[in-house]
C-alpha cells in the first residue's frame, strides 16, 4: 500500500467504533420500545411508532439541524456536557453517537417489533401456564423466537450508521479521530482531488454494502425455513 | 357434612365477552376427569381460560382445594396458579428440543420434587416419549407433539390439569392413538383434570364428571353416568346414546376368551383379552344394544342378562322410546339406557317401576 496517507484507516476505525457503539445502544434501547409497540394495546402507541420512524422520511439535514440545536451549548446537550466541563456535545464523538442512535432507530426497532408481533400470544401463554414469570417468558421464549428480528435489526442499524453522511456533517463536522467518519472522509478526499484514496474507501463501502444485503437475504431465508 | 370437606374445584364466571354472555358457575370434585361438554361457541374454552387466568372477568371466582385463585378483590396471574394447560394445538416451543420443552416448567428447585410429584421418567413411560427426547418439535407427528405437550404440562407439577380439546386438531387415527395414553393418565395419576370437548367418544372414555354447557350457562352438572341417562338432557335421546361404567376385572376364562368384570349392581361377561384381577377399565353400553324381557330367557346367545328396574321412559320420535333402568334395588346405582320400539313397550305392558331383565348385546371395553 505504497503512497497511502497513514491516516486513511483512521476514519474506518472511527466509523466501525461509532457503528458498533450505536448498534449496542440501539439494541438496549430499541428492544423495550419494540416489545411495547408489539404488545401494548394503548391507542397512542402508533403515534410513538411514527416518532421512531420519522428519520426514515426526514432529510438528514433537518434531523441534523434539530440535533444541533439540542446538542449545542444552549440545548440540553450543552447542559450535559457541562457536567465534565465541556461547552457542547455537538462536534464530539458522543454527540455523533446520540445523533446516530436517533437516525438509525427505525432500522432496529421495526424488525424487532415485527418479530415480536409474529410470535403471537400463544407461546407466551404457554410459558405462563408453565409457571414462567413475564420476565422469564420474555428472556426464554420471546427473545429466542425473535432472534431473526434482532439479527436483522443489528445488521441494518450497523450498516445504516456506517452510511450516514448528512447528519454527521451537520452535527459532527470533520474532526480527524473524533468525528471524521468514512463517508465524510470520502467527501474530503474528493474535495482535495485525492481520487485514489477516495476510490479505496468507496470500493470498500461497495463490498460492505454487498455483504450486508447478502447476509440479510440469508437471514431471511433461514427464518422462512425455521418457520416451516 | 362430617369429617374433612372433600376437595373441590369451584368456579363462577359472569360477564360479556364480545357480544357473548357468559354466566356459568359450578363446583366439581377435585378428583378424576371433569368434562366441559357442549356445542362449539358455548363458552367452554372461555371458562377454561378464566380458570387458568389467561382471561380475566371482573365478576369471577375460582378456588381449587380451598385455595382462592380469583375473587372480587384478588387475581392470581396465570404463572402464579398451579395449573397445567394443554392447548388445542400442541404449541411446543420451536426453539427447544422435546427434552427442553418437557423440562421448561419443571421446578428447578430439587426440594419441590419430593413426594407426590410427577417424575420425569414416569411421564416418559406414561406417554411413550423416550425415543423423542432429543428430537426437535419440527420433526414430530401431530400426535407426538400433543403427547409432549401433555407431558410438559404434567411436569410443571400442577394441582389441576386443564385440557382444551386436546384431540380436536388431530385426525381420527391419531386420536385413537392418543386416547389410550390419556386413559392411562387418568388411571395412574391422582390429578384432577378439566377436559373441554364436544366429542362424545372422548366424553364416554375419559370423563367421570360432566358439566353440560349451553350458550354460556351450565345446563346440567353431575356424574357422567347420571347425565348420560337423564332423559331431560340431549345425551340420552341422541341417536348414539350410551352409558359409561367403571368396571373392575374379576376373572378371566381363557378357554373361551371371556373376561368377567364387576360393575356396581352386576357382572358383565366380555369377550376380551386377559386382564389382571382388580384392573379397572371404562366400558360403554349403547342404548341400541340393550333390549328388555319380562322373564329371563332359558337359552340365549346373549352373554349378559341383568336384572333391572324401569325408572322412566321417554318417547323419541314417533315409534321409539328410551327407557332408563337401574341395576340396584334402591335405584341409587348406575343407570342403563335401552332404546326399544313403542310397539314392544305397549305389547310387553311395560311401566315405570316394573322389574325387567336387560339383555345387553354389546359391551365395548376401552382397550390399551
Amino acid at each position: 500500500m505504497q503512497g497511502l496517507p497513514p491516516d486513511i484507516w483512521q476514519p474506518v476505525r472511527l466509523t466501525v467504533e461509532l457503528a458498533a457503539i450505536t448498534t449496542l445502544i440501539l439494541l438496549l434501547l430499541g428492544t423495550p420500545i419494540a416489545w411495547w409497540l408489539a404488545r401494548s394495546k394503548v391507542w397512542w402507541k402508533e403515534a410513538v411508532a411514527t416518532l421512531v420512524a420519522m428519520p426514515l422520511v426526514l432529510p438528514p439535514t433537518v434531523l441534523g439541524f434539530y440535533l444541533l440545536v439540542v446538542l449545542g451549548p444552549n440545548g440540553p446537550g450543552g447542559a450535559i456536557a457541562g457536567l465534565w466541563g465541556a461547552r457542547t456535545l455537538a462536534f464530539t464523538f458522543e454527540g455523533l453517537v446520540i445523533g446516530s442512535v436517533v437516525y438509525s432507530m427505525p432500522f432496529v426497532v421495526q424488525p424487532i417489533r415485527n418479530a415480536f408481533a409474529a410470535i403471537g400470544d400463544r407461546p407466551l401463554e404457554v410459558a405462563a401456564t408453565l409457571r414462567a414469570s413475564p420476565a422469564r417468558a420474555f428472556w426464554t421464549v420471546a427473545v429466542p423466537l425473535a432472534r431473526p428480528g434482532f439479527l436483522t435489526g443489528a445488521v441494518l442499524g450497523f450498516a445504516h450508521t456506517v452510511g450516514e453522511f448528512g447528519v454527521v456533517l451537520m452535527i459532527g463536522g470533520n474532526i480527524p479521530g473524533s468525528t471524521k467518519v468514512l463517508s465524510v472522509a470520502i467527501y474530503d478526499y474528493v474535495e482535495t482531488s485525492q481520487w485514489r484514496e477516495a476510490n479505496i474507501l468507496a470500493a470498500g463501502m461497495v463490498v460492505f454494502a454487498f455483504a450486508v444485503i447478502l447476509s440479510m437475504t440469508l437471514i431471511e431465508k433461514r427464518v422462512a425455513r425455521g418457520g416451516a | 357434612m362430617t369429617g374433612a370437606a372433600p376437595k373441590t374445584i369451584e368456579a363462577a364466571f359472569r360477564g360479556m365477552l364480545g357480544g357473548f354472555r357468559l354466566d356459568a358457575a359450578f363446583t366439581v370434585p377435585a378428583l378424576g376427569v371433569t368434562a366441559l361438554f357442549g356445542p362449539s361457541g358455548c363458552g367452554k374454552t372461555t371458562i377454561l381460560r378464566c380458570i387458568a387466568g389467561l382471561q380475566r372477568l371482573a365478576d369471577g371466582f375460582c378456588a381449587v382445594d380451598g385455595d382462592v385463585w380469583q375473587d372480587r378483590t384478588s387475581f392470581r396471574r396465570p404463572h402464579e396458579r398451579a395449573i397445567g394447560y394443554v392447548f388445542q394445538e400442541a404449541s411446543l416451543f420451536p426453539h427447544l428440543s422435546v427434552r427442553g420443552n418437557l423440562l421448561y416448567g419443571a421446578p428447578r428447585d430439587p426440594r419441590v420434587a419430593g413426594a407426590g410429584t410427577i417424575a420425569f421418567d414416569e411421564v416418559l413411560d406414561l406417554l411413550g416419549l423416550e425415543q423423542l427426547l432429543d428430537r426437535s418439535p419440527h420433526n414430530l407427528s401431530g400426535g407426538e407433539r400433543q403427547r409432549v405437550a401433555v407431558g410438559r404440562a404434567l411436569l410443571s407439577q400442577p394441582k389441576l390439569l386443564l385440557m382444551d380439546e386436546p384431540l380436536s386438531a388431530l385426525d381420527r387415527l391419531t386420536k385413537d392413538e392418543i386416547l389410550p395414553f390419556l386413559e392411562r393418565l387418568h388411571e395412574r395419576l391422582a390429578l384432577p383434570v378439566i377436559y373441554v370437548t364436544h366429542d362424545t367418544t372422548e366424553l364416554e372414555r375419559l370423563a367421570d364428571h360432566l358439566i353440560l354447557l349451553q350458550a354460556g350457562a351450565v345446563a346440567a352438572a353431575g356424574p357422567l353416568n347420571r347425565l348420560q341417562s337423564d332423559p331431560a338432557l340431549p345425551l340420552a335421546t341422541a341417536r348414539d346414546a350410551a352409558v359409561s361404567f367403571d368396571a373392575t376385572a374379576e376373572s378371566y376364562d381363557p378357554t373361551y376368551g371371556i373376561l368377567t368384570m364387576r360393575i356396581e349392581g352386576g357382572r358383565l361377561l366380555i369377550p376380551a383379552s386377559d386382564l389382571a384381577a382388580g384392573e379397572r377399565r371404562r366400558i360403554r353400553i349403547a342404548a341400541s344394544d340393550v333390549s328388555l324381557t319380562l322373564e329371563p330367557p332359558k337359552a340365549s346367545s346373549i352373554l349378559n342378562i341383568l336384572p333391572a328396574r324401569i325408572l322412566s321412559r321417554t318417547p323419541t320420535g314417533q315409534n321409539e322410546v328410551i327407557v332408563v333402568l337401574t341395576l340396584t334395588a334402591d335405584g341409587a346405582g348406575p343407570r342403563l339406557l335401552a332404546r326399544i320400539t313403542r310397539r314392544s313397550w305397549e305389547q310387553l305392558k311395560l311401566a315405570e317401576g316394573m322389574p325387567v331383565f336387560a339383555q345387553v348385546k354389546g359391551v365395548s371395553l376401552a382397550r390399551k
